[in-house]
């Protein structure tokens, strides 16, 4: 078996300032990653070079191509990438602003990414439309409704929804929990527990709430200024965590 | 004919090292050894804290071992990738905690069907089976389509052990599980220990209930014996 995603010394740097240093990491196909850190641990840089959204100083972000097998993404062309990023790739923003388009109806958000991927009969868009906003729990007379007129909780499934409808194979989400109220977050989680499963997604999840992560990731990274200290099974490195910083963000974790 | 054990630990060692109380290190385990095979259930024993749950919770790959093997089926778990272990949990080597963990407000017919679900069973399958353990643990039916968080500990244990026995593991490690069980249930959950050893499974278990180890257990380990001497 083939990574899904190999990731090679990834180190990024805003001038002086570190974002994350040589990174290193395999994805396999069906494993569900979690990166956590405080803010400013180089996390969600990591995750913005990984999707292609940043462009790193050094490494490699190896991924394997259904036609042509594994890849180097940060050295193909521009489009080639953004076709990769529409037909093999979904990214969940923390903010479902970011991932929405506010102006288009709930339905609309979600066909519009078919469309993007060559979609074209009117009829066969809005069912398979209607049958994710369905999977996210989201009425079906909500569907003409613009994403402004929804809870955030809702907003963040139409984020999902539009981003899985075109059957990626990996899921990149920053926070995507984050903000919500509880009893919200709790059905999120179990909505893309489920999905990740149904569809054998492969995902990194960055996030900095170490219960999402246990609940959601199948193994652990934890960053710190920019480097990875410590990474495993996650209920090991949440259990019988190795490094200092680690010990300390567990032990800080209040219980309820 | 004497066959190849399931479990099989040797030299096992482990300390933990505390890096934010000035980096004390507290050694906890040395040259732990023991073998279990198919059909065979094996009891832990010895004080609290002498280091019961640290053994299993290295076996299950909880924690990391500092040295020696722990081999279960084909795989050394002190030397596993995550993801070996992952699948060694899926298919292989089951596990009945003290304490149950879920995502909040999925019904408990599914939380017992899970395992099922991710080896690739059909739903209705899966559910059929997670029927029938909870119908033989006594979870009232009502109760199948609620969250177990909400449960007593009695239920929330007996919702574990139908999770643990919902797939034909090969080894099972079980944490106390007839604790907080009253007569009826804790007969169940023996019975379910001992069909689980005549289709050949190997067990490890703790058991604070000493007339349920003498029932269902084939030999004890004690743990005190790989109690580290101190300097």
């Amino acid at each position: 078996m083939t990574p899904l995603l190999d990731v090679r010394n990834i180190t990024k740097s805003y001038g002086a300032r570190l974002g994350c240093k040589d990174v290193n990491f395999t994805l396999w196909p069906g494993e569900v990653m979690g990166v956590v850190g405080e803010s400013g641990s180089g996390k969600s840089t990591l995750l913005g070079c990984l999707a292609g959204q940043l462009a790193p100083d050094a490494g490699e972000v190896i991924f394997d191509t259904r036609a042509e097998g594994p890849r180097d993404t940060l050295l193909m062309a521009e489009a080639e990438r953004r076709m990769l990023a529409r037909t093999d790739w979904a990214f969940v923003h923390q903010n479902a602003r970011d991932g929405l388009r506010m102006g288009v109806s709930a339905g609309g958000n979600v066909g519009e990414r078919l469309m993007a991927v060559g979609a074209r009969n009117y009829g066969d868009i809005r069912t398979r439309a209607a049958d994710w906003l369905d999977r996210v729990d989201i009425a079906a007379d909500r569907m003409d409704d613009r994403p402004g007129t929804f809870s955030g909780g809702m907003q963040q499934r139409l984020q999902i929804a539009r981003n899985l409808v075109t059957g990626p194979r990996l899921v990149f989400m920053d926070e995507p929990t984050g903000g919500l109220d509880v009893s919200v977050q709790a059905r999120l989680l179990d909505l893309m527990r489920g999905l990740v499963r149904q569809m054998g997604l492969s995902a990194v999840i960055v996030t900095h709430d170490l219960a999402v992560v246990r609940l959601l990731a199948d193994r652990l990274m934890v960053m710190k200024d920019g480097h990875v200290v410590e990474s495993g099974l996650t209920d090991q490195v949440l259990d019988d965590p190795q490094h200092g910083y680690t010990q300390l963000l567990v032990s800080s974790v209040l219980q309820v | 004919m004497t066959l190849q054990p399931m479990i099989a630990l040797s030299d096992v060692s482990k300390s933990f090292t505390l890096h934010n109380q000035g980096g004390a290190v507290i050694p906890v385990m040395a040259g732990a050894a023991l073998k279990v095979r198919p059909g065979e259930c094996v009891a832990l024993v010895g004080a609290s804290g002498a280091g019961k749950s640290t053994l299993m919770r290295m076996i299950q790959g909880n924690y990391l071992a500092d040295g020696g093997r722990i081999v279960v089926g084909s795989v050394d778990v002190a030397r596993a990738d995550p993801r070996e272990i992952i699948a060694l949990r899926r298919e292989v080597l089951g596990h009945v905690s003290q304490f149950l963990r879920v995502v909040p407000r999925v019904p408990t017919l599914d939380v017992v069907a899970e395992p099922l679900i991710t080896l690739g069973a059909a739903p209705d399958a899966a559910h059929a089976r997670a029927r029938t353990l909870l119908a033989r643990l006594n979870i009232p039916e009502n109760l199948w389509s609620l969250s177990p968080t909400t449960f007593s500990g009695g239920e929330q244990q007996r919702v574990n052990i139908a999770r643990g026995f919902v797939h034909d593991y090969p080894a099972l490690l079980l944490d106390e599980p007839t604790a907080s069980l009253d007569p009826t249930n804790r007969e169940e959950v023996l019975t379910l220990i001992e069909e689980a050893k005549a289709r050949g499974a190997a067990i490890l278990g703790i058991f604070h209930d000493a007339d349920a180890r003498a029932r269902v257990c084939d030999r004890e380990v004690d743990v005190g014996r790989f109690t580290p001497i101190a300097p």
